[in-house]
């Protein structure tokens, strides 16, 4: 684990639209075809104007792991990623209420569950969300950098009169 | 162990990458249903959407019904993309025969539903019948069930998706609802789907209505297969980048559609006050720059749409504070320019109570313009009006004069029935100021000073619309002369007619329009299904599907005389602005129409020739054109 802590998917709510693109390419890359339910991102909206996907955010010490009986989910060592022990792993569900962000989802074949794993089976590693989110809404990234960036917006905010055009 | 695989699952022997590959027909009365296949033969020769249901209603209803006889079917189609990364490709269309214009009944709706239809395992949904009691349709995969609403009953479209979710316990089921407007027959009612999507045009609402039926909720489990994943990937990698980036597609990502109300003040082509001007002098009130900055807090998108237009504006203070509402142009044209109203909280206002109560927001503005002429001329008085002084520019009588027409209340029971029969209700001389085609009202291009666009309004199959074809494009981009006619208007037209076919059938956004042509939707059509496809043939497709619609509106009843202009358009002339003085006269139309039908290859009244038939493979519809070509020959 590198000192500012693991990488995950996560959404601007200012920038993030509500068009799905992210389940499509989601099913699309871990299963070729084209299903929400098999997406490990989803997005909610909420009317007028609300809209956020939301993924796994690797959790330290994460409270599915904890929740698991049979010991079927770990959390990566090398980048954080839960993963599942598919000979484990029943289908209980305790790890998807254990979960405050709903980001882990049974895989609606084999009844067993799923979540974000980055997309590490790929070559360049690049979430195929965050690829392909035409807003930019998506990015791969930390508490560290989430903390950086909301105080550098804060401090543009604080002091906006004074910076040049 | 199940499967989510459409192909798996699939009936036997059919598999159609892209398509779900089967049709549901529900019988309402009966409380029946059954599904067929959808043979790769239909699926070539219709595509999808349009084709599909314009092509099913020819042979679901017998001809000649009332729009509200049971038998009328109501019908929902999705395109062969839906369901797929194809970007705009979340769309759904539907189909009746039409309460307002006794015609084909048409329209189109984005948002969230029509995928889902898809992945439930169907590309077609007929439904027939008629309910006892008011239900719900329950679309659960391959589970149909008649659900009880009388407890839904009356309530409008936003409740009704709220309380059919919690009440089915899931919240990503998709909804399409009527308000209350559709539940009392109110002509010109909507569709609405994902809160404030629509089915708006030519009352499709209505015929909901009439069959006791209150919504249909879908859910789908099922994949969406393509035939080549890697290249469609390829191709939409192409897709988004031009969609999000290009300057083609920069006005619905900037300002949206409401970025013409300028323009077309301008060019004298914004109608103004039921028509009596065709510029507006609170236009920058209006504008579509006013209402970004002082309105606009968020646009978002549609399913599988990288462009995302969807401009949410919010009242942030006044009485009207919290209302949220979405505003492209036509309604904004309908509730602003067109009832002289200069104050954007009433357009808002007025759009957000026409998709609660499930009215189709341009209609119901052109309606409410016509009642503020029979105000002002003293037609109607406050007496009809339940106390409203319905005159130009007064937003807050307009907006309450929504609620009248949704509800039938006071005049707005007359004006529920569209301003063609209020009209001749009326009488005293109204239908010389009542804007429609066909029974259906106008839409926001003045046609007086837009010719060619005049053309494509007369002969459109759904009555006014500037959606069968777009033709304001050559008028007002100046590569024709707007103010007048002459040979070739016919076929520029025609081909803007057959390639919005495609962006109907395969069911693809118009918005992005600048970035197709035929050999690119050929393409992504090859890419999705399989199906081998050419330019060539795809372009044939729009011509066959724009013929259907011409063979279905002939059967029941539709000669020449239909393809008309609103008198306004005919008898008063622009009266300022750069267009002053222009109008169609009935040389000019008659000679439009000349032009038009023999590019066609139609005659003189407007009928599909035998061989036209034979041509695009439509000889089985022969009996329509029979007895007409046999009347004709004896003049």
């Amino acid at each position: 684990m590198s000192k500012t802590g693991h990488l995950f998917v996560s959404a601007d709510p200012e920038k993030c639209v509500g068009c799905r693109i992210c389940e499509y390419i989601c099913s699309f890359e871990h299963n070729g075809v084209f299903n929400p339910l098999r997406s490990r991102i989803r997005v909610v909206r909420i009317y007028p104007t609300i809209n956020l996907a939301i993924t796994c955010r690797l959790c330290e010490d994460a409270p599915c792991v904890k929740a698991c009986p049979r010991d079927a989910l770990t959390q990566s060592e090398e980048n954080g990623a839960i993963i599942v022990d598919e000979d484990k792993c029943n289908g209980c569900g305790w790890c998807i209420e254990a979960c405050d962000f709903g980001a882990l989802t049974l895989d609606p074949d084999k009844k067993i569950v799923m979540v974000c794993d980055l997309c590490s089976h790929r070559e360049d590693k690049k979430p195929q969300c965050v690829e392909w989110c035409p807003e930019e809404a998506l990015s791969l990234t930390n508490r560290v950098i989430l903390a950086q960036k909301a105080r550098i917006d804060a401090v543009e905010k604080l002091f906006k009169a004074m910076l040049p055009e | 162990m199940a499967s989510l695989s459409l192909r798996r699952w699939g009936l036997e022997g059919i598999f159609l990458y892209g398509y779900a590959g089967r049709i549901l027909k529900v019988n309402l009365s009966r409380k029946t249903y059954k599904t067929e296949p959808l043979s790769e033969e239909f699926a070539r020769k219709y595509v999808g959407g349009a084709g599909f249901g314009i092509k099913m209603l020819l042979d679901e209803q017998p001809p000649g019904i009332d729009p509200f006889d049971p038998e009328n079917p109501l019908i929902f189609a999705v395109g062969p993309l839906a369901g797929t990364m194809a970007p705009t490709s979340g769309k759904y269309a539907a189909f009746a025969k039409s309460p307002e214009s006794n015609f084909l009944g048409e329209g189109y709706s984005t948002g969230f539903f029509g995928p889902e239809l898809k992945r439930a395992g169907y590309d077609i949904l007929v439904i027939k019948g008629k309910s006892e009691k008011p239900i719900y349709l329950w679309i659960d995969d391959d589970s149909i069930q008649f659900m009880d609403a009388r407890h839904i009953w009356g309530k409008t479209t936003w409740e009704t998706e709220t309380m059919i979710r919690e009440e089915l316990g899931d919240y990503y089921i998709r909804i399409a609802t009527i308000g209350p407007a559709g539940e009392k027959l109110v002509r010109v009612a909507s569709i609405i789907n994902d809160h404030w999507r629509a089915v708006g045009r030519t009352g499709l609402g209505a015929v909901m209505g009439s069959k006791n039926l209150k919504a249909v909720a879908v859910r789908g489990s099922h994949d969406v297969e393509v035939a080549d994943p890697d290249g469609l990937k390829e191709h939409c990698a192409e897709l988004y980048e031009e969609m999000s980036k290009s300057p083609k597609t920069a006005k619905y990502r900037t300002l949206g559609t409401p970025a013409n109300v300028i323009p077309l003040n301008e060019a004298a082509a914004l109608p103004t006050r039921n028509y009596q001007s065709a510029t507006f002098e609170g236009a920058e009130l209006v504008s579509g720059e006013y209402l970004n900055e002082h309105f606009v807090v968020k646009i978002q998108g549609c399913e599988a749409c990288p462009m995302r237009c969807e401009h949410i504006a919010l009242i942030q203070e006044g009485p009207w504070k919290g209302t949220a509402a979405r505003i492209p142009y036509e309604p904004l044209m309908a509730f602003g320019p067109y009832c002289g109203v200069d104050r954007l909280e009433g357009v808002i206002k007025a759009k957000e109570l026409c998709d609660k109560y499930g009215v189709d927001a341009i209609s119901t503005g052109i309606i409410i313009g016509f009642a503020m002429e029979c105000f002002e001329r003293g037609l109607i008085d406050e007496k009809d009006t339940g106390g409203l002084e319905l005159r130009f520019g007064n937003y807050e009588a307009m907006v309450a004069m929504v609620e009248k027409i949704a509800l039938r209340k006071d005049i707005g029971d007359v004006l529920a029935e569209g301003v063609k029969r209020a009209s001749e209700k009326i009488g005293k001389g109204s239908e010389e100021f009542a804007s429609h085609i066909k029974g259906v009202e106008t839409t926001g291009y003045d046609l007086r000073g837009l010719k060619t666009c005049a053309l494509g309004y007369a002969v459109s199959r759904r009555g006014a619309d500037h959606q069968r074809h777009g033709s304001y494009g050559h008028d007002l981009s100046g590569k024709v002369d707007r103010f007048k006619v002459e040979k070739g208007r016919g076929r520029l037209v025609m081909e803007d007619e057959d390639v919005y076919c495609i962006f109907d059938a395969l069911i693809i956004c118009k918005f992005s329009r600048r970035l197709w042509d035929y050999e690119r939707m050929a393409r992504i059509y090859r890419e999705v299904t399989g199906i081998p496809m050419t330019g060539k043939e795809l372009r044939k497709v729009g011509e066959r599907i724009s013929n259907l619609g011409r063979l279905y509106n002939i059967r029941e009843g539709l000669t020449r005389k239909d393809d008309h202009l609103p008198p306004r358009v005919m008898n008063l002339p622009i009266p300022s602005g750069v267009a002053k003085g222009s109008y169609v006269s009935q040389e000019e139309l008659d000679f439009l129409l000349d032009d038009y039908y023999s590019t066609r290859g139609w005659t003189r009244e407007g009928v599909p020739t035998i061989e036209k038939l034979k041509e695009l493979g439509l000889e089985e519809y022969t009996y329509i054109v029979e007895p007409k070509l046999k009347r004709e020959a004896e003049k």
